[in-house]
């Protein structure tokens, strides 16, 4: 039986920036992209999710404050709490954490600046056969407003629940504040939801699939994905 | 009634604030070499109609609470509520 192509819906905001990236990348991983308007409720059938990258509502009041009332969040919160996998892309995190369906919030960088370079993060926390504890992935960041903050009693939970998916490191892997590009809290790149089917990161993995254009250390993550949206899929 | 309210919303405490930060950083170089700890923060303005001022500052409350401010990274207060009279308005006098 030929393998199934998991749809995976990419939500489209006013002022989205990486929505066309993350559907092409959608394709060449292997799943069928299904693109989703931010003011419909329907989420096109989708077996998975992906909030990408961008300037939703022009980052007004505070990023991803605004995005998280369209209509179609209300479904994709819906759709989170029922299992379904979703994943956070850059703003599409900072949305993800303005909704409460991930811990934490995102603000201004250290030093104010915007970054957009190659770096490289270690997974802390895995999951599943793709997104591997320990191994370490080259993937651009580009954002302005990517310090990840919580309280000390949140990290320490997050910490003890295993619930930090990724943080900034050396490229030899050591996670040091001289590697942390943005002064986010512990060099935490990405964080997990408590039942681990909701991802957010500041990274780009759509932007680290193609062997053509980069290194392809957004591969795995966009597996994680997939592998989840397909075990979901009735054969 | 209507009224205006202005709300403030500012970084919690303890968070570092690069944007007061480069404020704080410039001012030593207009002159201003005494000043520290410069916070920046926001202001909200808002026309509203309600019942009462009570029933103004609970919605504003509440808008506060869920949308106009984080509660994991920021802390807000209502500066100010001020009755708006309606000089050739609609509004009858009571």
């Amino acid at each position: 039986m030929s393998e199934h192509r998991p749809r995976i819906g990419v939500v489209t905001f006013p002022g989205s920036l990486d929505d066309r990236d993350a559907l092409r990348a959608v394709a060449l991983m292997g799943g069928d992209p299904v693109s989703v308007w931010h003011a419909d409720r329907s989420l096109g059938g989708a077996d998975a999710i992906v909030l990408p990258g961008g300037f939703s509502y022009g980052d007004y009041l505070r990023t991803g404050a605004i995005a998280r009332f369209a209509p179609a969040m209300e479904s994709v919160a819906a759709f989170a709490a029922a299992g379904g996998p979703v994943l956070g892309i850059c703003n599409g995190f900072q949305i993800l954490c303005e909704a409460g369906l991930l811990p934490g919030a995102l603000i201004r960088n250290r030093g104010l600046a915007f970054v957009c370079r190659w770096i490289t993060i270690r997974v802390d926390h895995g999951s599943g056969a793709f997104v591997r504890t320990g191994e370490l992935l080259p993937v651009p960041i580009k954002h302005g407003e990517g310090r990840f903050v919580a309280s000390e009693d949140e990290l320490r939970r997050l910490e003890a629940a295993g619930q930090i998916a990724f943080r900034y490191c050396s490229p030899a892997g050591e996670a040091s504040d001289d590697f942390n590009p943005n002064g986010s809290a512990a060099n935490i790149a990405g964080v997990w939801n408590e039942a681990g089917n909701v991802l957010g990161l500041m990274p780009h993995p759509e932007h680290a699939i193609d062997p053509d254009l980069g290194p392809t250390g957004g591969q795995p993550i966009l597996q994680w994905l997939l592998s989840v949206a397909r075990a979901r899929v009735p054969a | 009634m209507n009224f205006r309210v202005v709300v403030g919303v500012r970084l919690k405490e303890g968070l570092l604030d690069p944007q007061g930060k480069a404020v704080e950083s410039a001012l030593p170089s207009l002159g201003w070499d005494n000043v520290s700890h410069v916070r920046v923060g926001k202001e909200i303005e808002l026309e509203i109609a309600a019942p009462d001022e009570a029933a103004a500052r609970t919605q504003v409350t509440e808008m506060a609470e869920r949308f106009l401010s984080n509660p994991v990274i920021e802390t807000f207060e209502i500066l100010q509520v001020a009755e708006l009279v309606t000089l050739h308005g609609d509004d009858k006098p009571a």
